[in-house]
């Protein structure tokens, strides 16, 4: 949200390929990203050689068989995981040399997570566990509490703060998910599979929420293996054994579908 | 220097939000915290009683020097730990009253002393009424003023019935009510044995005594010192002596060692057939029975705090794999891994210090039931401030010993593999 003044500029320059080395405005610069897992003697290449760059105010879909990699690269772009080899700018920050524990403040400040499975806390009211994040940055009770409330009506909770997880639909639990990755006002929201777990009306909404929140100005990647989830983005990036095979906007059909849907690399991701 | 000055109010937030969390747990999870503290709960309660007897008893001590005077010494024969002496027959080195004549010229810092002898299970009539096992005692009347036992009704024993040997003696009022005597009694004979005495007074009850032992409910009866040994040939002598003043009670004892040594003929080099003891001797001893007492109830405290800081372990490692997910998501929110271990230790501490405040609650509880045990002299049995500090800082150090290894292993979950556990 810092960066939404010079929002307008830079998404004009949103649709260029990702090849030119660290352009001015990235927010995600990927190169020559890999991310290798040994299981015995064997080497699994998750991430193969990714090079990516994202701007903000994008909203991309990261797509792809189970086992394509989309999970591992969405774990290093969301400061998770560390990539085994490669560059990766945050910001114009280079979070591979970052320790534990600049890693961690970056996800705090930088990076907001909405899972398939919405992980609230069960014993915490809604607000309570929007305020989660908050708490692990350097923000008054005051603070979080007007924080979380204002987040919570943004996406349409306002109504619901006192309510236990157990006392919310699904629908409005990723909703609490959604306003706690908003909470910290992050650079990236990262969503893994939103709508896993919920059915497709209820689905529509949440994605209708994402395209609210793009149109409001904040960066958002999903993940996802669903096409008409996909379709929200406006930018879609294919993968496939841990490589991307297709990058284009949400507007264009690809070009080359995948010919195989077998595992070629048979790993997890 | 923000940094500086932030790091901290940083810490701070941690810790309280990190108490708040816990509190949330144990709340949460009620049964299987108070399962879990049950250990904790009973170490505090046990180490606290013990203390708080510890100090009731002593109180009571400290009372009854009050009572007693703390310049009363104690003499009485005593065979030694060594020398030819040490399988004596205790009748050949008993007391004889001639060792004592002459004392007080020879010793400056003793203001007064008082033979006396006892004779226990004597039975005493009134009429047709009689009390079997009543202690006679025969007393010089200075030990009236060393022990401060006033005489309610009629007259102390006087330096003349000691002279002339009369038959006469002081009651308490409990014998007297057991005789069914007058109130005023005085002037009315009983008979003790066989010998007719004519009663010249009324004793105060005997205080309580913590060093009475088993005839605490024995009436006394006592009678002048040289007439004692008309109602038993052979008896065994104890003195009472008082030193001058607190100050020279160490003196008094030395000088009295001393004299006692050249009346009763020990050779130099020999150890003393008898021995000289100060209530403050006795306030020692007693001391170093605490001490040995509070040790052997520490190991069993400190064994059941052990227990139960395995038990806060297991709760805890339990705890950390229950909530892996929370943990996973935890640190994808950015908390750090000092802040998931603080989370966790907190509420280890937590969960120890509400056992200890339970526990010392119940160790409460145990102190006012021992305070109420009829006849156990321990109605001065309380907690004193320092033992509640200590029970806190013990539950707190288990918790923080025992929390570590849950709470590190927490700190070092991969948040990936953290989410991805079910």
């Amino acid at each position: 949200m810092k960066k939404l003044q010079t929002m307008p500029t830079i998404a004009a320059k949103a649709e260029k390929p990702p090849s030119r080395p660290e352009p001015e405005g990235a927010i995600i610069h990927l190169r020559d990203v890999t991310r290798v897992y040994k299981v015995g003697v064997e080497r699994i290449h998750a991430l193969d050689g990714i090079t990516l760059e994202l701007h903000d105010n994008e909203y991309v879909a990261v797509m792809g068989a189970s086992g394509s990699g989309k999970s591992t690269l969405m774990n290093v772009l969301g400061c998770l995981d560390r990539a085994t080899s490669g560059h990766y700018a945050l910001d114009g920050q280079n979070t591979t040399r970052l320790s534990d524990a600049a890693l961690a403040r970056v996800r705090n400040e930088r990076i907001g997570f909405v899972f398939q499975s919405f992980e609230l806390l069960g014993q915490h009211s809604a607000l309570k566990n929007v305020e989660m994040p908050l708490i692990y940055s350097k923000n008054g009770w005051w603070t979080r509490r007007k924080r979380a409330k204002k987040v919570l009506e943004r996406v349409g909770l306002g109504d619901r703060i006192k309510h236990k997880p157990n006392q919310l639909s699904g629908g409005e639990k990723q909703r609490v998910a959604i306003a706690r990755a908003l909470v910290c006002e992050p650079t990236i929201l990262m969503a893994d599979e939103p709508t896993g777990n919920l059915d497709t009306k209820t689905s529509e909404s949440i994605m209708n929420l994402f395209d609210q929140l793009h149109r409001e100005g904040q960066t958002i990647i999903l993940v996802t293996h669903e096409e008409h989830v996909a379709r929200h983005a406006r930018r879609i990036i294919r993968m496939r054994d841990g490589k991307i095979y297709d990058d284009r906007p949400s507007n264009q059909s690809p070009a080359d579908k995948p010919a195989t849907e077998k595992d070629a690399g048979g790993k997890s991701s | 220097m923000k940094m500086l000055l932030q790091a901290p109010l940083v810490f701070l937030r941690l810790f309280y939000q990190s108490v708040y969390l816990a509190m949330g747990q144990i709340w949460a999870n009620k049964t299987r915290s108070i399962l879990t503290t049950i250990g904790i709960v009973i170490g505090v309660a046990s180490v606290t009683a013990v203390i708080a007897a510890l100090t009731g008893l002593k109180a009571k001590i400290l009372t009854q020097v009050e009572t007693l005077g703390s310049n009363t010494i104690f003499i009485s024969p005593r065979r030694p730990d060594t020398g030819p002496m040490q399988h004596a027959n205790f009748w050949s080195i008993r007391f004889l009253p001639e060792h004592f004549d002459g004392l007080l010229d020879h010793c400056p810092s003793v203001k007064r002393f008082g033979r006396q002898t006892w004779i226990g299970g004597k039975t005493v009539s009134h009429r047709e009424r009689s009390v079997e096992n009543v202690t006679v005692r025969g007393i010089e009347p200075d030990c009236h003023k060393i022990e401060s036992r006033p005489v309610t009704d009629g007259r102390p024993l006087s330096v003349i019935d000691e002279i002339q040997t009369r038959q006469v003696c002081l009651i308490d009022p409990k014998l007297r009510n057991e005789l069914h005597l007058d109130r005023d009694c005085i002037g009315q004979t009983i008979l003790i044995g066989h010998n007719t005495f004519y009663i010249v007074g009324v004793v105060e009850p005997r205080p309580e005594s913590v060093f009475g032992g088993g005839d605490q409910d024995r009436s006394e009866v006592f009678v002048p010192f040289k007439t004692s040994f008309k109602l038993q040939r052979y008896l065994y002598i104890g003195v009472l002596a008082e030193s001058k003043s607190a100050e020279v009670s160490d003196d008094a004892q030395a000088e009295l060692r001393f004299f006692l040594r050249r009346t009763r003929n020990i050779k130099p080099g020999e150890p003393d057939t008898f021995e000289v003891m100060s209530l403050q001797n006795i306030l020692d001893i007693f001391n170093k029975i605490a001490i040995i007492v509070t040790m052997v109830a520490g190991g069993i405290v400190g064994i059941s705090l052990l227990v139960g800081g395995v038990g806060i372990m297991n709760i805890m490692l339990v705890s950390v794999s229950e909530r892996t997910r929370e943990i996973g998501l935890r640190k994808a929110v950015g908390a750090k891994k000092t802040a998931i271990m603080t989370q966790f230790l907190i509420e280890a501490v937590v969960l120890c210090f509400f056992g200890g405040l339970v526990g010392v609650g119940f160790g409460q509880l145990l102190t006012m039931g021992i305070a109420n045990i009829p006849k156990v002299e321990m109605d001065m049995a309380y907690i004193p401030l320092w033992a509640i500090g200590l029970s806190f800082g013990f539950s707190g150090t288990v918790g923080i010993f025992f929390g570590m290894f849950p709470a590190i292993k927490a700190a070092r979950l991969d948040p990936i593999e953290a989410l991805r556990h079910e």
